[in-house]
């Protein structure tokens, strides 16, 4: 990847991480943890591969992104927010009565493709999507996020059945592979793994990247483009919590919102990486 | 009434979709594995290139037909009520509810009337999970010509809908070349004073022959058809509940959540007055011939023409 563009994201996801806290923060609630795991990601989606147009949020031949992971909404909004589909404003409001960003994200919101939060249902979602596209030769790709610890609802595999049989090869399945949920190690609560060999064993074809590293970004996303008449799954390593040092792999910030010290903590890392970066 | 013709709702669906497919090109259905059953198989013979098999994956095939329905396309999902409205009911809930999404849920083998698959298949708790569902509009047809015409309805409708059929032949009661079905009216096919029967879906012919029979010995009742379970047809209820002050509703479904307890809200607020509820009561069925099991199960003009007596104390 280009030296000048990888700054720029690298730039664009420390904003992007400080959003989900602010996000976070402001709401005394949410989920930090999964949301800065993906935070590179949705970068890369909606500021280097996506084709989407804030101005015109439901332009019907826009690529389509649906969060499966419903629960990294402060991910979600706050690169919508950075791309400019709302102000930056609301992320403050997040979670709070009568406000625009819900705590699970909601199709009114403008960029949010799919209301998601109850896992498994959103791959299902972006199937329909990817089909519809098929059936009328649109141009348009659909990216579905997925948690590594959503792979234990059923509906997963049966839409992994039905993307395959159907050669959905417009839709990217991504699989934040952070090895946490609720309960902790995603390998002690009810294994998903091996998560390569399931998506393979669908039919689908699997791409494996290190979420934080944006050639690794680059390079999957690449061999994903040249997949024809399958749908294709990345998984990426990544860290849960990444950016801020204390939620760092810690299945406890999975669900749990900073208070005013934790939040001057990370808030200053981030400022202090922004400004490296800026540097 | 052996001149009676019949037809199973169901097949009125599979046979107006087919009709319907050439008119709305944005008309695509979707099947679990029983398009045979549901008859969707008429639409897929003619249509191929918009008819997709989901496989045994009912959960998967409700949200595939939502991201449908985002892009434009109008889906119809089928199965079975009992997987529609039952194993699907969260998917049908946050991914077609909450976004409140153009998709049209075509639920067949509704009821008691599945007859020898028994219990399992007997589903008689979709209309009260469906209602529970914010801006979910149920119809419940209650012959032939009805439920083809509620098909059309439901395309022309912006919104979620649920649609329920059966799979047992039942008298075709409409005449199709008046019939004109509006979305949310309940429709009174007989003037009455005495006493208001107030049915939905298979039981709206055996009222209709009931009340011929209470008629026959005096007793005049008034027959409403409630094809639009939710939004329900307030109006025409309180009309009922003013005029006779009792009322007497039919359903083949649980008592619990269905059009007993949809009649029972409205009155209970507005206009509270007697009301008896046939439907099946609060219990499982079982195996046997569905003509038997209706009959067993109290859903009969046999029944109602007790039941309107016993109300009336006569």
């Amino acid at each position: 990847m280009d030296a000048e563009i990888k700054k720029q994201l690298e730039i664009t996801a420390c904003k992007i991480r400080m959003g989900i806290i602010e996000g976070v923060f402001n709401a005394k609630s949410g989920h930090p943890g999964g949301s800065l795991a993906i935070a590179d990601l949705l970068t890369y989606l909606y500021f280097n591969k996506m084709n989407v147009y804030p101005e015109n949020p439901d332009y019907e031949d826009r690529d389509r992104l649906v969060l499966s992971k419903g629960h990294c909404a402060p991910g979600l909004y706050s690169a919508l927010a950075e791309r400019g589909f709302f102000p930056k404003e609301e992320l403050k409001k997040l979670r709070h009565i009568g406000a625009l960003l819900q705590g699970h994200p909601c199709i009114h919101i403008p960029g949010v493709d799919m209301s998601t939060g109850s896992l498994g249902q959103g791959i299902s979602a972006a199937c329909g999507m990817a089909l519809s596209g098929k059936i009328s030769s649109k141009p348009y790709h659909v990216y579905a996020i997925l948690g590594d610890g959503e792979l234990e609802e059923g509906q997963v595999w049966e839409a992994s059945m039905f993307a395959a049989h159907n050669k959905l090869d417009n839709l990217t399945a991504i699989i934040d592979n952070n090895n946490l949920q609720i309960d902790g190690c995603i390998s002690d609560v009810c294994s998903p793994y091996p998560i390569v060999d399931k998506f393979a064993a669908f039919g689908w074809h699997v791409i494996t990247m290190d979420a934080h590293d944006f050639d690794s970004i680059e390079k999957a996303f690449h061999e994903a483009e040249k997949i024809a008449e399958q749908p294709v799954a990345i998984v990426q390593k990544s860290v849960k919590g990444k950016g801020v040092s204390y939620m760092e792999n810690k299945a406890e910030w999975h669900g749990s919102a900073p208070n005013k010290e934790q939040y001057d903590i990370a808030m200053a890392e981030l400022s202090a990486a922004l400004k490296s970066l800026q540097d | 009434m052996a001149d009676v013709i019949k037809k199973a709702t169901r097949e009125s669906y599979g046979e107006a979709l087919a009709e319907l497919g050439d008119k709305y090109e944005n008309l695509y259905v979707l099947d679990a594995d029983l398009a045979a059953a549901t008859k969707t198989g008429i639409f897929k013979k003619k249509f191929p290139e918009r008819f997709f098999d989901c496989g045994i994956a009912e959960a998967n095939m409700m949200g595939v037909a939502a991201g449908m329905a985002t892009t434009g396309k109008i889906p119809f999902a089928s199965t079975f009520a009992m997987f529609a409205a039952g194993r699907a009911f969260e998917i049908v809930r946050n991914s077609i509810g909450y976004p409140h999404l153009n998709v049209k849920i075509g639920a067949t083998h509704a009821g008691i009337s599945v007859g020898e698959d028994g219990a399992s298949h007997q589903c008689n708790e979709d209309i009260a999970l469906m209602r529970t569902i914010p801006g979910m509009t149920i119809i419940n047809p209650a012959d032939d010509v009805e439920a083809r015409a509620a098909v059309e309805a439901a395309i022309l409708y912006q919104g979620p809908v649920y649609m329920r059929f059966g799979r047992l032949a039942t008298p075709i009661f409409n005449d199709k070349t008046t019939y004109k079905f509006e979305l949310g009216k309940g429709v009174r096919l007989k003037e009455g004073g005495d006493i208001s029967i107030i049915a939905t879906g298979l039981m709206v012919a055996e009222a209709l022959s009931a009340a011929q029979t209470l008629a026959g010995e005096g007793i005049h009742a008034s027959v409403v058809n409630i094809h639009t379970i939710k939004p329900i047809d307030r109006e025409i209820i309180l009309e009922e509940a003013k005029k006779t002050g009792k009322i007497v509703t039919v359903e083949e479904h649980s008592i619990i959540g269905g059009l007993g307890s949809a009649v029972c809200d409205v009155v209970a607020e507005a206009y509270p007055c007697r009301v008896k509820r046939i439907g099946v009561n609060d219990v499982f069925g079982h195996s046997g011939p569905a003509a038997d099991l209706l009959k067993e199960f109290g859903l009969s003009a046999e029944n109602i023409v007790k039941t309107v007596k016993d109300v009336l104390g006569k």
